[in-house]
């Protein structure tokens, strides 16, 4: 297009580098900020403010589900209560469970990911800042449809795994159920999207010299989870799709006297379901890889084989969603497999362990808050982890199915698998968010109210469970003898409430306050820690070349730096895929409006179809129009992107 | 060549005249890459297997459904053969054109990009005309029994793939035609390519399910 060698050696352009003038890094921090005002914030696509958003709207989330399971438990610390009624308890325990899986447990650990990996892997930026800007609005209005419902007394009802016929048009009448399954729509393309985003990120812009083989553990286990989500995900959007139809336009896949089958949905679901444990469960594998060393002050023992123990669990994961399904009519061969395949998964997990026991063990430990979440993530996990291996055997889970001895196993599971370290991270990497330093202290209360409450509430539940207690009942009769630990389990759901509270607290606090951080406050070994807290709107003053796996720990080799892209374009570094050498120089589009209108769109599109398939058609124009003007490019853009072109 | 070769990478130099330090200079990298060394062909991609895997789980749903019924199709005759054999021989038949717009693309031949792709065009055109023959010629209709459901699921989920691709490749050749131009909307036309390599190779395991599983 343009005589290559005449651009390149022109004085006039603005370089980066090691040596750059003031001049320069203002230029960049200019460049890649996001616009001011209202209609900026509703353009802005840099990852750092994109990541910041997700993480808030899906904490409010988390904060919103757990005030339903606190309504749960009050309304259940005393037998024959009258607090809420079987409807609205229905309502509840579907809203608590579809809110704690899709908006928050999944999403937030792609949103801390948007605002980490590219910090980590030496980037400017995420691949595709507005499409991860999309991702974010999108979730947000489906969230949004989701409360809204609850909000008009619409919400759904049949449980969060919407079993049919339950959830099917003969017993699930209103739009609660249509609302749940467009909600799936929302948050699986959402989630879908961020896998894009993330693979991308990870394959194409890591620093030069940042090999597969040094990338930080908690880069390696966001990889494998979105490998995970475009797997997985799939299926649940078909088979929530199937449902809307048969709900909607008559058709029936799940209806048996018109030659469907409910199993069908139960297959497609847990498809889905069995690795949606792991997208919650794999990347705070990654968190638990950056907190010890961090803490332990030593890099990580066993490097290889906990990589290997991430693959190996995601694959393995897929092979476990009849586990679910015991107390059905499959037939008993398939069920030995499924159990075979449930055992299987404790092998990568212990080699993990034992990795991380052996890098605290020769470790010089540093016992702070973080640290401290974690340890309690040792504690609970084994435990969530012994009554996984008992509910993966047949004659066991038939006996206690659909009781409350699965809902202590799955928040064993998901709280202590997921909850604990994801604290931990907030604690640990606050300081990179938002520049202040948590308060040691109230994090101290934190986490033993956190730990004493969570096991006071779910350890009786494995005891109602073995004595007969089914879940999702909204109460149960005096004389039982489920009254004390039903009280005792309460009394830990509102310890929880405090120390979640006092969390809320801690932020603010701190967030106004609190000491004002330096760029690496712990001494970790990975790359965020060497840039400002909060870091700069374009991250690096000049990409870091990488020499090993904790840059920061390890002696200065040369080159150290990258010099000569553009501070005044929004330039990035692609390197290859493998070994991570230079390759080109793409650029990267500014901040526009039209991802905000493409979801608005999209919005219309998905809701309006709950209403009437017609919706389908029409609402079709908008989506496509708003997507090819962000596509289009401007004549502004396009100009300098010619001016500074270089062929391959 | 070789020259040249060598002006597109990045090299090490002295940070400044004193210091023995080193710095990696890449000004001179090139702004654009085809293939695996773009980004967008990574999220092309993963668009790919995402939907790929939609639909390997819709034509598992189709033999689901099938081991349970007691007879298939059910209570109906199998899809009429002609029309979706002859929008496989046209599907089919376009990649030829599509090969010819990719190579002419990675070779920044804009006339031949534009022409081809406008053959494209019209080849994407054809199909959608065919597909609504398919449709009125499926002999069952989606609400009167799961069979119905899953054949048009199958059907509509391949003709949405075949009703973006043709939007993509119509704003791509306009653009082609209208500018404004540079270098990375021959990558965009190189990769709209590989999707269309996509959409096609996914009809062939669909057509064989919706028209011949039925029939054996």
């Amino acid at each position: 297009m343009t005589n290559a060698t005449t651009t390149a050696d022109k004085g006039a352009a603005l370089l980066d580098g090691p040596d750059a003038s003031p001049h320069v890094r203002e230029a960049l921090a200019a460049t890649w900020r996001d616009p001011p005002g209202l209609i900026g914030m509703l353009c802005a696509i840099n990852h750092k403010t994109i990541a910041r958003r997700f993480m808030t709207t899906t904490f409010v989330f988390f904060i919103l589900g757990g005030l339903l399971a606190l309504a749960m438990r009050t309304q259940l610390a005393r037998p024959d209560a009258r607090l809420i009624d079987p409807g609205l308890y229905n309502e509840l325990f579907t809203m608590h469970g579809t809110t704690m899986m899709f908006l928050f447990a999944v999403p937030v650990m792609q949103a801390v990911a948007g605002f980490l990996v590219p910090l980590m892997i030496g980037s400017r930026s995420v691949a595709f800042p507005r499409m991860n800007a999309y991702a974010y609005w999108v979730f947000l209005f489906g969230g949004i449809l989701l409360f809204g419902s609850l909000a008009v007394n619409a919400a759904p009802a049949a449980g969060w795994f919407s079993y049919v016929p339950l959830a099917g048009p003969d017993y699930s009448t209103g739009k609660g159920t249509d609302i749940w399954a467009q909600m799936i729509t929302f948050t699986e393309l959402s989630g879908l999207l961020e896998a894009i985003v993330l693979t991308t990120t990870i394959f194409k812009l890591r620093a030069p010299g940042m090999s597969l083989n040094r990338m930080p553990l908690f880069v390696w286990a966001t990889l494998v989870t979105q490998f995970m989500v475009i797997f997985a995900m799939p299926s649940v959007m078909l088979c929530s799709t199937a449902l809307i139809l048969d709900r909607l336009v008559g058709t029936h896949f799940y209806n048996p006297a018109k030659g469907g089958d409910v199993l069908l949905w139960q297959h497609l679901f847990w498809f889905f379901g069995h690795p949606e444990v792991y997208l919650i469960f794999i990347p705070p594998l990654g968190f638990i890889s950056s907190i010890i060393p961090t803490f332990a002050r030593r890099p990580v023992f066993g490097y290889p084989a906990m990589v290997l123990s991430l693959i190996a669990t995601a694959f393995l994961a897929f092979g476990l969603w009849v586990h679910h399904m015991f107390a059905t009519n499959i037939p008993e061969l398939g069920k030995s497999f499924f159990t075979a395949a449930s055992l299987m998964i404790a092998i990568p997990s212990a080699i993990q362990i034992f990795c991380w026991i052996g890098t605290l063990w020769t470790g010089r430990l540093n016992l702070k808050t973080p640290l401290y979440f974690v340890l309690a993530f040792f504690f609970i996990l084994v435990l969530g982890g012994l009554t996984g291996l008992m509910l993966a055997s047949v004659p066991l889970d038939l006996q206690v199915h659909d009781t409350y001895f699965v809902v202590a196993h799955l928040h064993y599971v998901l709280i202590g698998g997921a909850v604990f370290p994801l604290f931990g991270a907030f604690y640990y990497w606050f300081p990179k968010f938002t520049g202040r330093m948590l308060d040691e202290t109230l994090g101290r209360w934190n986490f033993w109210l956190f730990f004493i409450g969570f096991n006071v509430a779910f350890f009786p539940m494995h005891l109602l469970g073995l004595q007969g207690m089914p879940r999702r009942v909204w109460t149960y009769p005096h004389g039982m003898g489920w009254d004390g630990m039903n009280l005792a389990a309460t009394i830990g759901a509102w310890t929880i409430a405090a120390s979640v509270l006092l969390f809320i607290v801690n932020v603010v606090t701190s967030y106004r306050r609190g000491a004002h951080a330096p760029a690496d406050p712990w001494g970790g070994g990975t790359l965020e820690w060497s840039v400002a807290s909060v870091p700069p709107p374009h991250n690096f003053d000049a990409i870091p070349v990488v020499h090993g796996r904790d840059p920061l720990w390890e002696s200065t080799a040369q080159p150290q730096f990258v010099a000569g892209l553009a501070a005044d374009a929004r330039e990035v570094l692609a390197t290859s895929v493998l070994d991570a050498r230079p390759d080109h120089r793409p650029l990267f589009p500014a901040p526009s409006i039209w991802p905000f209108l493409s979801a608005l769109a999209t919005t219309v599109l998905f809701i309006g179809s709950i209403y009437t398939p017609w919706a389908v058609v029409w609402a079709s124009a908008p989506v496509a129009l708003a997507m090819i003007a962000w596509f289009w490019p401007k004549r502004r853009e396009n100009a300098r992107a010619v001016a500074r072109e270089r062929r391959p | 060549m070789t020259a040249n070769r060598r002006s597109t990478l990045a090299r090490t130099r002295p940070r400044d005249a004193e210091s023995s330090a080193l710095v990696l200079d890449v000004r001179t990298l090139p702004t654009y890459g085809y293939g695996h060394r773009s980004l967008m062909w990574w999220s092309t991609m993963g668009l790919m297997l995402i939907e790929g895997t939609v639909f390997a789980i819709a034509v598992m749903m189709y033999f689901y459904l099938r081991t349970m019924a007691p007879s298939w199709p059910m209570a109906t005759s199998a899809p009429e053969l002609r029309w979706g054999t002859l929008n496989t021989i046209v599907l089919v038949a376009s990649l030829v054109p599509n090969q010819l717009a990719k190579r002419a693309a990675e070779r920044e031949d804009l006339g031949r990009a534009r022409f081809w792709l406008v053959i494209c065009l019209i080849a994407s055109v054809a199909f959608l005309v065919i597909r609504g023959f398919e449709f009125a010629t499926l002999n069952v209709s989606w609400y009167a029994n799961a069979y119905g459901s899953v054949v048009w699921l199958l059907l509509s989920l391949h003709t949405t793939h075949l009703i973006t691709d043709t939007i993509d490749t119509a704003v791509l050749a306009v653009l082609l035609c209208t500018g404004p131009l540079e270098g990375k909307r021959f990558v965009d036309v190189s990769e709209n390519a590989l999707y269309w390599y996509f959409v096609v190779l996914s009809w062939l395991p669909i057509y064989a399910v919706i028209y011949w599983a039925a029939r054996y």
